[in-house]
């Protein structure tokens, strides 16, 4: 179970990223943020944006029109 | 790398001011700042108008042969004669705004606001802002005037430098 989930449906790029962003930033190191998002160009986007900021993508899944993603705040 | 920090940094030169265009600058400046670049905005000619406090932006399709609008499961383009009548503006205008708010596209206004809260540094053109007669009152707060020198200052220390 992660520490926080954001629901980021329905919300087209940027917005998911954004969002993310801003919910880790008040999160402590080492705790996990789940995002549901529906815009099917955040897998990649949140691939890009781990890789970038160093937090690591713990899961990454796709199912029932929505895609939801655990990231680890590590960076 | 603008400071001591390791971050990577990116400059923007924004140019353009319909509701198209206004568009990428900011996604970028949003997102790039989400992944912790620092990030400079500098706005000249037609793009100073995205500083300005009130935001009314437009789009034409007149002369624009890419711009397809989805209509009724395909593509329609508006002629050109159409898009010289009164109105067109207005109602393209609209009908883009509409369809970005369904598709949970955010606003200017919107992007706007995340870009100043993320800490992005706004040029405003101080020669476009003479010349086209604005006030810095006319402007959004938090942006700082500046002029060509000031562009080229941090693009030289900046790792992306963008031109639209």
């Amino acid at each position: 179970m992660a520490d926080q989930v954001l629901d980021a449906k329905g919300l087209n790029c940027p917005l998911p990223i954004l969002r993310a962003k801003k919910a880790l930033k008040d999160m402590a190191t080492g705790q996990t943020l789940e995002i549901v998002a529906t815009d099917p160009g955040a897998v990649k986007d949140f691939e890009a944006f781990c890789r970038t900021t160093g937090n690591e993508l713990v899961s990454s899944n796709e199912g029932g029109g929505t895609y939801t993603f655990v990231i680890k705040r590590t960076g | 790398m603008l400071d001591d920090s390791n971050a990577k940094s990116m400059t923007i030169i924004v140019t353009k001011g319909t509701l198209d265009w206004a568009y990428p600058p900011f996604i970028l400046a949003t997102t790039a700042a989400a992944m912790g670049l620092e990030v400079t905005m500098f706005f000249t000619f037609y793009g100073l108008g995205l500083l300005k406090k009130d935001l009314n932006l437009k789009i034409n399709p007149l002369g624009n042969t890419a711009m397809e609008m989805p209509m009724a499961g395909g593509h329609m383009a508006m002629p050109n004669i159409l898009a010289a009548m009164p109105g067109a503006t207005a109602l393209t205008s609209a009908m883009m705004k509409n369809m970005m708010k369904k598709k949970g596209v955010a606003s200017i206004e919107e992007l706007r606001e995340l870009a100043v809260e993320a800490d992005v540094n706004m040029i405003a053109c101080q020669m476009t802002m003479d010349l086209f007669e604005y006030r810095k009152e006319d402007m959004v707060d938090g942006i700082t005037l500046g002029g060509a020198a000031s562009w080229v200052d941090v693009a030289t220390r900046s790792d992306i430098n963008l031109y639209i």
